[in-house]
């Protein structure tokens, strides 16, 4: 399959359209929606970038924490961690899980919203 | 573009004539036939509430007014907790009484009026944008007085006597921890700091102080500030009987501090200031420290409500790209809840 323009390629085209033409020719509610629009394009850039990475590195840091099968999938992991946070078999006196739980939010949190007070702070500290 | 813009237009033409009809009558059963209608524009508004910018020529009355409404006259706030517009109203009539600067209520839609529910209050000037509020120059002064004046406020709006307000609904700490966790769980979604959050908030919740009318809203965007401070708190669709530590909190979340963290009061002050004007006021006596609980039930509340506007995107009742792109922020509540759970295990 022919890859050019590439996904990126054409999600920034896109992107490109609605800040330099589109944009600038609305008014109100839908100038708003058009910044939106855009800001999620954004995200879309990032997450295709940072998504395989992500997803590897939480997924190996969920396994260790939870000493789980190296072949269980993602979305397994995410749902035994919920399962033992909520029976409170681990919580927040847990430093390994806190240390999962902030490292897996400055990830999420650097594809969705890089800008966001809240990121600063945490990686401050 | 045009060919998108021109049925839109035609659409709204005939429902535009009817309201501008109605309205005009409404001024002149309000005002005498000396008044008259001179333009309605709208502010701004989802699908269910507007709110809209009235302009009256005429000595007998004030030159513009504030109009919220409801057309339909039905609440579909993704908030079932919204009291309705006319109970909004009556409340601003009640803090008015207990000293909480607001508008004044000048008429409560009914029936008769053909204009939904709602009501009209006189306009306060001012700003509400929180981003102007926290960089302007003009604001500096506001800024500094605000922290004092937001204690006060709030000591005003918690002695509302609740009994004459039988439509708000009592919701505790531990009732609101109830709802958000159903809400949440309702949704299968698997966000386990979510889950955390709501754990340590049921191990550690505080005994209720006496229970009081609570805003509900009080942040920066639901009050309006001019270059002295507070000039009038807005929004009181939230209001309900609860925990006066609420209304603190909601006002120190970090959502609501719109990018300034290092001051833990609306990005603007510090929530000490706000805690010894409302003591002094005649408010119970609480630290910083009784405040931490409920900043965190705050950001699990915010990314619940996140989640929620995200699912009207999901279920398809609300198609629109910022339904879909605010499901993107619940990681911001998610680091929120972290840095706050973190903070508490090391204290």
């Amino acid at each position: 399959m022919h890859d050019q323009p590439s996904v990126p390629e054409l999600v920034q085209a896109v992107k490109n359209f609605i800040d330099h033409s589109a944009a600038p020719e609305l008014t109100g509610r839908a100038a708003f929606h058009a910044r939106v629009a855009s800001n999620v394009l954004s995200i879309i850039l990032r997450d295709l970038e940072t998504r395989p990475g992500n997803d590897a590195a939480e997924k190996a840091s969920l396994i260790a924490l939870l000493d789980a099968d190296e072949d269980t999938p993602l979305g397994d992991l995410n749902e035994e961690l919920q399962r033992r946070i909520r029976q409170g078999e681990i919580g927040v006196d847990s430093s390994d899980l806190m240390t999962h739980l902030k490292m897996t939010a400055i990830r999420q949190l650097k594809v969705d919203q890089p800008g966001y007070s809240g990121l600063a702070q945490a990686l401050k500290e | 573009m045009e060919k998108l813009r021109f049925p839109l237009n035609v659409a709204k033409m005939s429902d535009s004539q009817e309201f501008q009809n109605s309205l005009a009558g409404l001024v002149q059963r309000i005002y005498g036939n000396s008044v008259v209608l001179e333009s309605a524009d709208r502010l701004s508004g989802g699908a269910s509430q507007e709110t809209w910018l009235i302009s009256l020529n005429g000595e007998a009355a004030p030159a513009s007014l504030i109009l919220r409404r409801a057309p339909g006259g039905q609440e579909t706030s993704f908030d079932s907790a919204a009291i309705g517009l006319p109970n909004e109203a009556k409340l601003i009539r009640s803090a008015e009484q207990c000293g909480v600067p607001v508008p004044e209520v000048i008429h409560i839609l009914g029936e008769d009026d053909g204009l939904g529910e709602g009501f009209l209050m006189t306009k306060i000037e001012g700003e509400t944008i929180a981003r102007r509020i926290l960089r302007d120059d003009r604001f500096a002064t506001a800024r500094k007085e605000l922290p004092a004046q937001c204690g006060h406020a709030l000591q005003g709006i918690h002695t509302i006597d609740v009994s004459g307000h039988p439509a708000l609904k009592h919701s505790s700490g531990i009732d609101q921890l109830d709802y958000y966790e159903e809400i949440y769980q309702s949704t299968d979604s698997c966000r386990p700091i979510l889950d955390l959050a709501m754990v340590w908030l049921r191990e550690n919740a505080p005994d209720p102080l006496e229970p009081v009318l609570v805003h509900g809203d009080f942040r920066l965007g639901n009050i309006m500030v001019d270059e002295d401070g507070l000039a009038a708190v807005l929004d009181w669709e939230l209001a309900h009987v609860g925990d006066p530590r609420e209304d603190v909190a909601w006002m120190c979340t970090n959502a609501w501090r719109f990018g300034h963290s290092d001051k833990r009061l609306g990005g603007f002050g510090d929530v000490e200031d706000l805690l010894h004007a409302y003591a002094k006021a005649g408010g119970p006596s609480l630290t910083p420290d009784d405040i931490d609980w409920w900043e965190t039930l705050s950001s699990m509340k915010w990314g619940v409500m996140c989640m929620l506007m995200y699912e009207a995107f999901r279920s398809g009742s609300d198609p629109s790209v910022e339904r879909a792109a605010i499901g993107r922020r619940i990681s911001e509540n998610e680091m929120d809840l972290i840095n706050l759970l973190e903070r508490q295990t090391h204290a």
